[in-house]
């Protein structure tokens, strides 16, 4: 019997400052990194709106990751720290949705950390491949 | 007389609140009300749906629906009036948003219908419970019931709307404004809100008090404080949505020293109610230490409840249950 394994699809928004270049550095040195996880690039991390994240689960993703750079390193001195607190409460809606909260992951990754995305990328795939796909599933 | 222009009234899965908003309105317009021939309104005249079927097609000339959308006697009332009416109007926040009742869509049917008919405290154990049938056969002869759905729906989930008149329940102001518009036909581009069009605060009496940068340490509940009615409620560490949320409704909260709770819906330019009430108070908490955001938010131990009060059901996220609760 063939087993089906489950290809979760993961959306990582990436601040354009760090986690996209480390993650722009991974792919130059052909590392190999779970395809699963599409990036999507924002200015900071503190850009990523949580309606953003909210719409990706509505259209589909099985997990977000939301990417920024280190404490005190972010470009507009603060995003990094709002995109913090909104993770928080995330974390605290999601699990009110009946959704599993590991569902969305934030990770600080510098510019010069690759080898992190590509650390994170394929732990997160994993992770969320053990969840299993969020599908609908409001029926009786 | 047959030349008034006819007008319906209709309540969905509603409170009651918005039908006594339309009754608190006589005075303010009763020259309106002369203007006007009300053809259907369940809840104060005596007409039945078979006079609603026997009218023609696009013969009222608006429907006002309240109450959100959650049985199937509900939206097949919601289509009558649609394929009667040339304009229809949702009534306040659970017909325009989903509303309070629109919070049940944190369970389904199933699991509401276990805790109400079997397991809830107030349930009594015994051997004969019975939950509700669509049909049931009886001695007379069979019964019917609606379909009860799984998830509860705004209005314009189920039949296109013309114009949305927020609130809970919506103010005699906007109401007679907006009836005043219908009748003129001075109305703006079609699907609008007919209210603000900026934030609350814009138009509050307490945003002279509302420093420029504002960040809170505390969170405060209502019934810890007592309020200063001359500051800005959200500098006293008051959870105000004001920022986020529709103006148009003369800060009738603020007025009566409690922060908005975003009866008005969102701005034009947000789609998502919570997900952005959620995004303003995450930016003016004033902690950057994963600990003190923590102890800093305990005082929200219930976010669906404070940035979704009202548009959970706009949410499509809540059909993607992995836990199921109750049932
Ligand atoms: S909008 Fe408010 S007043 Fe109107 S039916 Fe809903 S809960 Fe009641
Ligand atoms: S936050 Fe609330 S109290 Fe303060 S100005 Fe805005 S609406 Fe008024
Ligand atoms: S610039 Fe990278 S998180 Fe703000």
């Amino acid at each position: 019997m063939k087993l089906e394994v489950f290809e979760p699809r993961i959306v990582a928004f990436v601040c354009n400052w760090c986690t996209y270049i480390a993650a722009d550095a991974a792919g130059v040195a052909r590392a190999r990194y779970a395809s699963n996880v599409r990036l999507i690039r924002t200015m900071c991390s503190g850009r990523i709106d949580p309606q953003f994240i909210m719409s990706a689960f509505e259209k589909g993703a099985d997990g977000v990751l939301m990417c920024g750079c280190h404490p005190g390193d972010c470009h507009y001195r603060e995003g990094n720290y709002k995109a913090l607190r909104r993770y928080i409460l995330l974390k605290r809606l999601l699990p009110q949705l009946g959704i599993n909260e590991d569902r969305l992951r934030l990770e600080w990754i510098s510019a010069s950390e690759p080898e992190k995305f590509r650390r994170v990328a394929d732990d997160i795939t994993e992770q969320i491949r053990q969840i299993g796909p969020l599908i609908e599933n409001g029926g009786e | 007389m047959a030349d008034k222009p006819k007008v319906a009234f209709y309540w969905c899965a509603s409170c009651g609140g918005c039908e006594e908003a339309v009754v608190d309105l006589a005075e303010e317009i009763l020259d309106v009300v002369e203007a006007v021939d009300i053809v259907f309104w369940p809840v104060a005249l005596d007409f039945k749906v078979e006079d609603v079927e026997a009218m023609e097609d696009g013969s009222i000339a608006v429907s006002f629906i309240n109450g959100a959308v959650r049985l199937s006697e509900q939206e097949e009332m919601a289509h009558l009036l649609r394929q009667k009416s040339q304009l229809v109007i949702a009534f306040g926040s659970c017909s325009h948003l989903g509303g309070v009742p629109g919070l049940a869509n944190l369970w389904d049917k199933a699991s509401i219908f276990d805790y109400y008919y079997v397991s809830g405290p107030t349930v009594e154990h015994g051997e004969n419970i019975e939950v509700p049938e669509v049909k049931i056969e009886v001695p007379e002869g069979t019964l019917e019931l609606p379909e009860f759905w799984d998830e509860v729906k705004s209005l314009d989930q189920v039949v296109k709307v013309d114009y949305y008149l927020p609130g809970c329940p919506p103010t005699v102001k906007i109401v007679s404004n907006a009836i005043k518009a219908i009748l003129s036909g001075d109305l703006p581009p079609p699907g609008s809100v007919l209210a603000g069009t900026r934030a609350l605060c814009y138009e509050c009496p307490l945003n002279d008090s509302k420093p420029e940068k504002l960040l809170v340490k505390e969170i405060k509940r209502v019934h810890e404080v007592e309020i200063d009615p001359e500051t800005c409620l959200l500098a006293q560490g008051l959870l105000c949505l004001g920022p986020v949320t529709r103006g148009g409704c003369e800060s009738l909260c603020i007025e009566g020293h409690m922060p908005c709770t975003g009866c008005f819906g969102p701005l034009d330019e947000v789609l998502d109610q919570g997900a952005k009430g959620l995004s303003f108070l995450s930016s003016i908490i004033d902690a950057d230490e994963e600990e003190e955001i923590l102890q800093i938010l305990d005082k929200v131990p219930d976010p669906v409840g404070v940035f979704y009060r009202y548009s959970l059901p706009r949410l499509s996220l809540t059909s993607k249950k992995e836990v199921k609760l109750g049932g």
